[in-house]
């Protein structure tokens, strides 16, 4: 009998506690919990700090052969580009020049997002395709291109929150706008001294494309 | 669908043919001319009065020709348009809203522009699931069926590309309003709130950012904060009153109102709660603003107010003298549009054009102006004003503050040329 009671006082508990976890404060019950194997599976982001980085690892000396293998074709043998294809390496000291270049050496501030954005979205076409360590090896040999680390520096899910990017400190937060100088809703109406002259014609640039434009 | 349009006899065409037949040589020769899918514009005598047009005469065609409506066949330019030496390849790429062809506010569905990374997704709406994790006090993961069973909203708002408009920063490129202009498209949104879906999950008080994931082939990611995901992002399946287009992230998407549209993730699959920004591709790499000093502006989410001259533009010329109406549209990521001017003399002198109802904010709104033309040379500018009292710039003023190498975010005010002949032509001024 005591056993009995027992029972059903362990059945009203196991209720009370599904009802507390699952839906007690939540307002609609819609949807249900994820379980650790189905985030497991999608959740593959890598933050600046390496939370997220997957345990794996891989240097320059292995990089390159797979580089050449898996990204070459577009992005050239040393991450030079190809076509219109971008290049991954070069363009130290462009920034505030005519002709920026902006590459993962020269403008990227965190080596995680060169690995996040390899491993989620490269090669192009097969996308999380890569396993974690060609993914590291393949950062590697970009990190070694632009001269960030060593051939034999092994990166890691332990260091890759810890590689100094050159334009780490190239971007100003927080947004200045509005940066321009009338906010105040009256702008001039009349007589306004602007320059009227025609300076630049877009036909004469002749790169619009031909059937559509009028 | 396709499948039983092809295999039906298509009684249009048949007419067609007979219209062709009829209207004689000189149109036909027009027909060979014009750009692909656009029938000759040229008017026939035979269908003017006192004669009588053969649509008038004979039976056209019965319902269910089209099960699925589309345009008029002589709307066949009202098409978007793509630049293809911007990109390496056409899934990673974008085209243009044709808004010299529109009016109102509500881009049609087909026309609004296209702008994917890794081409795009064919999804099943029941293998759709959009999974919530991090700093939550519960995980989850909703069906499609799920959202639609919150509260619903449904509201109006613009989506433009942060880049709409950079081809311009060095000086007047592209002969065209819909390539000058053409990244940005007006639609009314259904969805349910992230305030109201965030209910189920619960948030832990360290959550101070989002990480929004596409599931396409490109894993699209941008970070947001959380005041702003509170405040108005919706995660939508509709758009005009039925279902997202394939192109727009079909079966869901992440609306994100005033803000750049990259952070629009389409094809939604995840929402990551987390204390920091994580400073993903798109957001460190791309969508940063070059300054002349070398350092780049981060974090530039806000789509400032614009505004464009819709027609009279390069695409459409001046056919005649007298009264025209002059059209175009103005938004602002800040809110509500409070006033939109005009000038014909190149900024000289301004007036103000009518707005006209609904005025939405976060929303497009069309305004328009009569004018007299007499053959003279016309300097065409607008000038949108919020209601925050921002008023648009001229390049002059954005080019002191930012140089030539922002790419994004170009809100600058645009000069048509109207030529003695009625051309139109984008033109720099200085």
């Amino acid at each position: 009998m005591l056993g009995l009671v027992k029972w059903f006082l362990s059945i009203i508990i196991i209720v009370l506690l599904v009802n507390v976890t699952s839906a007690s404060d939540r307002k609609f019950n819609i949807g249900k919990l994820a379980t650790k194997e189905e985030i497991a599976g999608w959740d593959i982001d890598v933050r600046p700090d390496g939370l997220g980085a997957p345990i794996g690892s891989g240097t320059a000396l292995i990089g390159e052969e797979i580089y050449t293998e898996q990204c070459a074709a577009c992005h050239g043998d040393f991450g030079e580009g190809a076509d219109r294809w971008p290049a991954l390496v070069g363009g130290e000291g462009s920034l505030a020049s005519h002709d920026p270049e902006k590459t993962t050496g020269s403008y990227w501030p965190y080596a995680s997002t060169i690995y996040d954005y390899i491993y989620r979205a490269m090669p192009y076409g097969v996308a999380q395709s890569l396993s974690y360590d060609e993914t590291y090896e393949i950062v590697a040999y970009l990190l070694y291109m632009s001269d960030i680390i060593d051939e034999d520096f092994v990166l890691s899910e332990k260091n890759i929150g810890e590689i100094e990017m050159p334009n780490r400190n190239g971007f100003l937060l927080p947004d200045p706008r509005p940066d321009i100088l009338n906010t105040n809703g009256q702008p001039c109406m009349e007589n306004c001294n602007v320059s009227t002259k025609v300076i630049g014609r877009a036909r004469d640039i002749d790169v619009t494309p031909e059937d559509e434009s009028s | 669908m396709n499948k039983k349009k092809q295999t039906k006899k298509n009684p249009t065409n048949k007419k067609l043919n007979r219209r062709q037949l009829i209207t004689g040589t000189a149109s036909l020769g027009a027909i060979a001319l014009a750009p692909k899918n656009v029938l000759s514009q040229e008017t026939n005598p035979d269908n003017l009065p006192p004669n009588l047009p053969e649509w008038t005469q004979y039976l056209g065609d019965g319902v269910d020709v089209n099960p699925y409506g589309i345009p008029s066949e002589y709307e066949g330019h009202v098409i978007r348009r793509n630049v293809e030496w911007l990109t390496a390849s056409a899934e990673s790429s974008v085209n243009f809203t044709p808004l010299q062809d529109l009016e109102g506010i509500v881009t049609p569905n087909g026309l609004c522009f296209e702008r994917h990374h890794g081409g795009v997704s064919v999804i099943n709406p029941k293998d759709f699931r959009l999974m919530i994790n991090g700093l939550v006090d519960r995980e989850m993961i909703f069906t499609l069926d799920d959202l639609k069973r919150f509260p619903q909203t449904n509201n109006f708002y613009f989506l433009e590309c942060a880049a709409n408009g950079g081809m311009e920063w060095r000086g007047s490129q592209l002969n065209g309003c819909q390539y000058t202009f053409g990244m940005v498209h007006n639609v009314q949104y259904t969805g349910v709130k992230l305030s109201d879906l965030l209910m189920e999950t619960g948030l832990k008080d360290k959550a101070k950012w989002v990480l929004a994931e596409g599931s396409d082939s490109s894993g699209m990611t941008r970070s947001i904060p959380i005041e702003k995901i509170l405040d108005d992002c919706i995660i939508a399946w509709a758009m005009n009153g039925e279902a997202l287009r394939p192109e727009q992230g079909y079966p869901a998407r992440l609306v994100v109102p005033g803000w750049e549209g990259n952070m629009w993730v389409k094809w939604i699959r995840r929402l990551e709660f987390g204390d920091k920004p994580y400073m993903t591709r798109e957001e460190t790499s791309k969508y940063t603003d070059l300054l002349t000093s070398g350092k780049a502006r981060m974090f530039t989410w806000v789509m400032d107010a614009k505004s464009v001259i819709t027609s009279p533009s390069p695409e459409k010329p001046i056919l005649s003298k007298g009264l025209h109406q002059l059209r175009g549209l103005a938004w602002s990521g800040r809110g509500k549009i409070k006033r939109v001017d005009v000038s014909i003399d190149g900024g000289k002198n301004w007036k103000t054009a009518q707005l006209h109802s609904p005025v939405l904010s976060k929303s497009l709104t069309r305004f328009t102006m009569p004018f007299e033309w007499n053959g003279e040379e016309l300097k065409l500018q607008s000038r949108a004003i919020d209601e925050t009292n921002y008023v648009q710039p001229t390049i002059t003023e954005l080019q002191k503050i930012r140089g030539v190498n922002s790419i994004y975010h170009n809100n600058s005010i645009a000069t048509w040329l109207v030529s003695k002949n009625g051309k139109v032509d984008n033109v720099r001024l200085g």
